[in-house]
């Protein structure tokens, strides 16, 4: 089955926020801090423009409590006379005429008596930066199996290392967007979003309304990967506000340059890495500490830092670990969700730091790999035990084998001005929410039965490019034996669909697949089918069902229930962390330009084991997709910070690969059904954002003799690195 | 906003001299980008050139190659006898943004917009191109070498045009040029050089390490003297008097030096006997 | 406020417009016409991708004066039994750089004699995505190609 909105996207029908019809309504603006921190001293408005022309929302507008509801309280919808990063919203400004309204924001003044701002997460903060609890620590969290300390100790040998990973920004092409207007005394708010129910709950909070007078809408989204899952709350509230106060729908749409200055990015990261090993490469304490940068709120850094840890010490047996996590308040724009959630910033350590033990030790990476990849039985960090037939060691060797990695290896590096290298990632990714998450979701999806025999599947979770549409599609035809085009996929309309949960953590297919699955059983079971089971006799069957029941709702439903002999304890960090883990090694060629030190993948190999593939092209999209954006931040997407802004806020200047920076990347999957996943299936989304930038600078160590640590490995970084390389071998040679 | 579009050259000039504040416009791709939040400059006069057809002409004549101020990216890529007798004209357009920057992007507008970080000047100048500047008083000529006096400034008086760029026809044994930016398509050089060689003489332009793309003449000279050079680094001296790098958004000055002076190795080893 | 005439998508239109105004934004707002989208407003992304008298331009960086007498072909002028290879490889995910893709695509299909001096790759590069990794779009070009070539 291609994909079912796929014709309307290729020929512009599809019709995204920015793209509705709308009438008489007002655009809406945000006026932001030019300041990192301080007190706000003044609000200016210029000389010159009708200010009564225009609609103005400042904190003292909100019905509510001045909070966006998520993980804390500690966010404001709108500075409250303080501000704790650069770009806060303060104040917003609506106008019938976008020119006019665009005039009108560069005229306000916001003036602020600058504090000391802490921005730099590495260092400690001095006390005249502190402030959030006693030491600018958002979250503190610990995973710790045998006696690490005592291990290490006894180590024949003990390798250290620090990685750090910068800021990425999503780069959806589609800029957030939303509209607002009411409609009888019922809130409604359409725009691009991954988490309808989300956006709910932060308008019922800080709106002061029940949830039958708010209903939120999703439009197409043009790419989410992650910013679009608590972002979306800001900017609906920004417009659900404005048009409260105006009495007239507003639409609030971000361009390029405000969307990437004042939205979430990936969370910046250190992350040190303490290993002891026998001298044959068995794996035997890792002492890893991370650090990341959770910038001016809390949002999600505490579970973005909680998924980071638990995959710190990658997909190896070791018996004494010990993972210690601290998410850091600085005065910098919030960072927040992005595909990975944490993972890929400790993937690459963790996989970075492979090869360097690798190179210590005189074993070929894959060897050290193949030695230490976990076998069933054996127990993950936060001792899960493992158990799930794949054979992990198969999905290494497939790998090595597409990329012919033995002779490429042994190959000759040098080539007149470039050299060549090759460099793998073996690593894993969790489905779902971690630990008892998807049980406190409690995700509910309704399959209704239509009068004319077609059934509607509605859920929360939407369509970002992922394929949820047509993937929900597939899985309820299959169930009920019916055709695809028996199979309508409701919009995501929280008046209409029950709350199944975000639109995150590749949940979507794994999880949410199975309860359509579910809630398709049950909709037989509603039906009398009179024997007839499946496909044509159970559309008649609910066409008689509605003969007999005029006017009716026949719906089948599912809540999620956790699949049995789970255990997780939120309190001591142990346990089954995720019902089941993706499987992945990825290998990266690469050739360096000695004279420019640009680096250029020449091939990628991406192996996964995922479950089962639910289809074909979407699966491989999905890689392909992953492998270029982690390509991107190893290689190019460099955040330049200045006083807390992103310096760099356009496409010119913080670059993402085009066509001519990747290569083809060859995909293969492996497939070994997990039985709570719809049709076997395990989550994919996240799993390829986490493996290309180890391989590709693993590759780079190869090409080089050099260790790069830190991403984005620019030119200019890994001249650096090789040059001083050079020196120091100089050295050494006199 | 008003913007006047003035059907002839004539016209044109007699606008401009009345309203020498106003913007000339050509292909655009400059001028609009980031555009609705420059609402300022939206309270300006301009004077869109697209509609004067007699600027669009691109001819060989006379030993030499005319452009006119409207010629292309896109028009030089396509051009017969243009990858025989201007290569390296080819290969910088190609390098312009992509498609839909090429087929919109002007040289003139290269030239005028005067970014040291160009892709199209480096190797007009490389070539001896001229200037053809137009005003009501007439015509004046200036090289292109010659049309810089500093960062974002030229020579161009307000009440004068860019209506031509006039590149002599010459054999030349060596014709290079490299563009090193932050991706492999669609970025803003890091470093630009040209390099050239025929009767005339050696002519070495560079990109992004100076206030603006400037020929390179102590480099020129080292070329011109054969002196021996056995590797990058006996470039640095020729370097540290022909341009200035900086530390910007998109690179160091380390790095644009050390990458001018490999990729001049580079480049020159094979064709320069003088270096080994 | 100026009038506007020109040829979209093979039919005339005239259209009041501010001189301020971009193609893009006469092409949105003024025409209705919203499968041409805004990705950056500084002509990287290639999102609001069109054909200006036969060749792709980034609509955000065409001041709407200049179009007048000219032709404009948008996204909504695409046979979309043209698009079927596109579709089928995977080439859009979200959508949102799909029709800049699918302009570029067409343009390129109905000129192949263009890939002699340029790569499928380089043709392509005018037009960011961030969902397919590019090689659903390679890939269903390259179809597109191919059937054009047996036909």
């Amino acid at each position: 089955m291609h994909r079912r909105e796929g014709l309307a996207k290729l020929t512009g029908r599809e019709r995204y926020v920015d793209d509705l019809p709308l009438d008489d309504f007002l655009w809406g603006a945000t006026v932001r801090s030019p300041a990192s921190r301080g007190r706000v001293t003044a609000v200016r408005f210029g000389r010159g423009i009708d200010w009564s022309q225009f609609v103005v929302v400042d904190s003292q507008d909100l019905p509510g409590p001045n909070e966006i509801l998520l993980i804390e309280r500690d966010q404001p919808v709108l500075a409250a006379g303080y501000v704790r990063h650069v770009h806060e919203p303060v104040l917003l400004l609506a106008h019938r005429d976008r020119v006019a309204l665009r005039r009108a924001v560069a005229a306000v003044t916001i003036e602020v008596a600058p504090e000391p701002a802490a921005l730099d997460f590495r260092v400690p903060p001095r006390p005249e930066q502190i402030q959030y609890g006693a030491d600018n620590v958002l979250k503190h969290l610990r995973i710790e199996k045998g006696d690490v300390e005592r291990a290490l100790a006894t180590a024949p040998v003990v390798v250290e290392g620090v990685y750090e990973t910068g800021a990425q920004e999503h780069v959806y092409l589609e800029p957030q967007g939303m509209i607002a207007h009411m409609d009888g005394d019922v809130l409604v708010v359409r725009g691009s979003m991954q988490c309808p129910y989300y956006v709910v709950k932060a308008l019922t909070h800080a709106l002061n309304r029940d949830e039958q007078h708010v209903r939120v809408v999703q439009t197409p989204t043009g790419g989410g990967f992650g910013g679009k899952e608590e972002y979306p709350s800001t900017i609906a509230l920004h417009a659900a506000l404005l048009a409260l106060k105006s009495g007239r729908p507003v639409k609030l749409v971000y361009d390029r340059t405000e969307d990437m200055a004042a939205t979430t990015k990936r969370h910046p990261a250190r992350v040190r890495h303490r290993t002891g090993v026998t001298r044959d490469g068995k794996l035997v304490a890792q002492d890893i500490e991370v650090v990341m940068d959770g910038g001016a709120y809390v949002t999600l850094s505490p579970v973005v830092l909680s998924r980071g840890i638990i995959h710190a010490a990658g997909p190896y047996a070791c018996e004494h670990v010990r993972i210690d996590g601290r998410a850091m308040f600085t005065n910098a724009v919030p960072f927040g969700a992005f595909r990975g959630f944490g993972a890929p910033q400790t993937h690459f350590a963790g996989e970075r730091h492979m090869d360097v033990v690798a190179h210590r030790l005189g074993i070929d990476p894959a060897e050290l790999r193949r030695r230490n990849l976990l076998r069933d039985g054996e127990r993950t960090a936060t001792g899960q035990v493992v158990n799930d037939g794949t054979d992990r060691v198969a999905v290494l060797e497939r790998a090595l084998a597409l990329a012919d990695y033995d002779k490429k290896r042994a190959a000759n590096k040098a080539g007149g001005t470039t050299r060549r290298g090759i460099g793998i990632a073996t690593f894993h990714h969790g489905a779902g929410f971690t630990g008892s998450g998807e049980v406190m979701l409690s995700s509910r999806v309704d399959v209704a039965g239509l009068p004319d025999g077609r059934i509607e599947v509605l859920s929360a979770n939407i369509e970002m490019g992922q394929g949820t549409i047509t993937v929900f599609t597939a899985l309820a035809a299959a169930r009920l034996g019916l055709t695809p085009d028996d199979v309508v996929v409701a919009e995501a309309d929280t008046a209409r669909v029950p709350n199944s949960g975000p639109t995150v953590a590749s949940r979507t297919s794994m999880v949410v697949g199975r309860l359509v699955e579910r809630a398709c059983d049950d909709l037989r079971r509603r039906v009398n089918t009179g024997g007839r089971g499946k496909g044509e006799g159970l559309k008649r069957a609910i066409m008689d069902w509605h003969r007999a029941h005029p006017g009716g709702r026949l719906v089948g439903s599912a809540t999620y229930e956790r699949p049995p002999g789970i255990a997780w304890d939120d309190h001591t960090y142990t346990g089954d962390a995720y019902g089941a883990f993706a499987w992945a090694a990825y290998i990266a060629e690469v050739e360096v330009d000695l004279r420019t030190y640009t680096t250029r993948v020449t091939d990628f190999v991406a192996v996964q084991e995922i479950g089962k593939v639910l289809h074909e092209t979407f699966a491989r999209g999905q890689v392909q997709g992953g492998v270029a954006q982690g390509i991107g931040w190893a290689l190019l997407e460099d955040c330049k910070w200045q006083d807390g802004a992103m310096a760099n806020a356009q496409l010119t200047n913080y670059l993402i690969p085009t066509t001519e920076d990747l290569p083809p990347i060859r995909v293969a999957f492996l497939e070994n059904p997990y039985p709570h996943g719809a049709q076997g299936a395990k989550g994919l989304g996240e799993l390829p954002i986490d493996g290309p930038a180890p391989a590709v600078l693993n590759a780079v160590a190869d090409a080089l003799g050099v260790e790069p640590t830190t991403i984005p490995l620019t030119p200019e970084r890994l001249m650096e690195i090789a040059e001083r390389g050079a020196r120091n071998a100089e050295q050494r040679r006199q | 906003m008003t913007v006047h579009q003035p059907g002839t050259l004539r016209e044109a000039l007699d606008l401009i001299a009345g309203k020498p504040e106003a913007v000339p416009v050509a292909g655009a791709t400059d001028l609009l980008v980031h555009w609705p939040a420059r609402v300022a400059e939206h309270d300006r006069d301009y004077v869109d050139l697209s509609r004067i057809a007699e600027l669009k002409a691109i001819a060989f004549r006379n030993g030499e190659l005319m452009l006119g101020a409207l010629a292309t990216y896109w028009d030089v890529i396509h051009a017969g006898r243009m990858k025989e007798g201007f290569p390296l004209l080819v290969a910088a357009a190609r390098q312009v943004g992509a498609v839909q920057i090429q087929a919109r992007g002007t040289w003139a507008g290269n030239i005028v917009n005067a970014s040291p970080a160009a892709d199209g000047v480096p190797v007009l100048m490389a070539y001896d191109a001229v200037v053809v500047l137009a005003s009501r008083a007439g015509q004046e000529e200036v090289p292109l070498d010659r049309f810089y006096t500093g960062y974002k400034q030229t020579r161009r008086r307000p009440d004068q045009l860019v209506v031509a760029i006039r590149i002599p026809w010459r054999a030349h044994d060596v014709a290079v040029f490299e563009k090193v930016g932050g991706r492999r398509a669609q970025a803003i050089a890091k470093v630009g050089l040209a390099i050239a060689h025929s009767a005339a003489g050696w002519r070495v332009v560079a990109a992004s390490v100076a206030p603006t793309v400037r020929r390179c003449t102590a480099i020129e000279r080292l070329l011109t003297d054969g002196t021996p050079v056995r590797g990058p680094d006996d470039l640095h001296p020729a370097i540290e008097r022909d341009v200035t790098p900086i530390d910007d958004l998109r690179s160091t000055a380390a790095y644009r030096k050390t990458v001018m002076a490999r990729l001049l190795y580079d480049d020159l080893r094979g064709v320069c006997p003088a270096f080994s | 406020m100026i009038t506007l005439a020109f040829t979209l998508n093979g039919a005339p239109a005239t259209v009041e417009i501010d001189p301020a105004d971009r193609l893009l934004d006469v092409l949105r707002e003024r025409l209705g016409l919203t499968g041409t989208k805004e990705g950056c407003g500084e002509g990287e992304c290639g999102a609001c991708t069109v054909w200006l008298d036969g060749l792709p331009v980034n609509s955000c960086l065409v001041p709407a004066y200049q179009v007048r007498g000219a032709r404009v072909h948008t996204v909504e002028s695409l046979d979309p039994a043209a698009l079927e290879p596109l579709l089928v490889h995977g080439a859009t995910q979200c959508g949102a750089c799909t029709p800049g893709v699918a302009m570029t695509a067409c343009w390129i299909v109905g000129h192949p004699e263009i890939l002699a001096s340029h790569s499928l790759r380089e043709l392509l590069a005018g037009n960011l995505c961030r969902c397919t990794g590019y090689d659903g779009i390679v890939a269903g070009v390259q179809a597109a190609l191919d059937a054009g070539a047996r036909a």
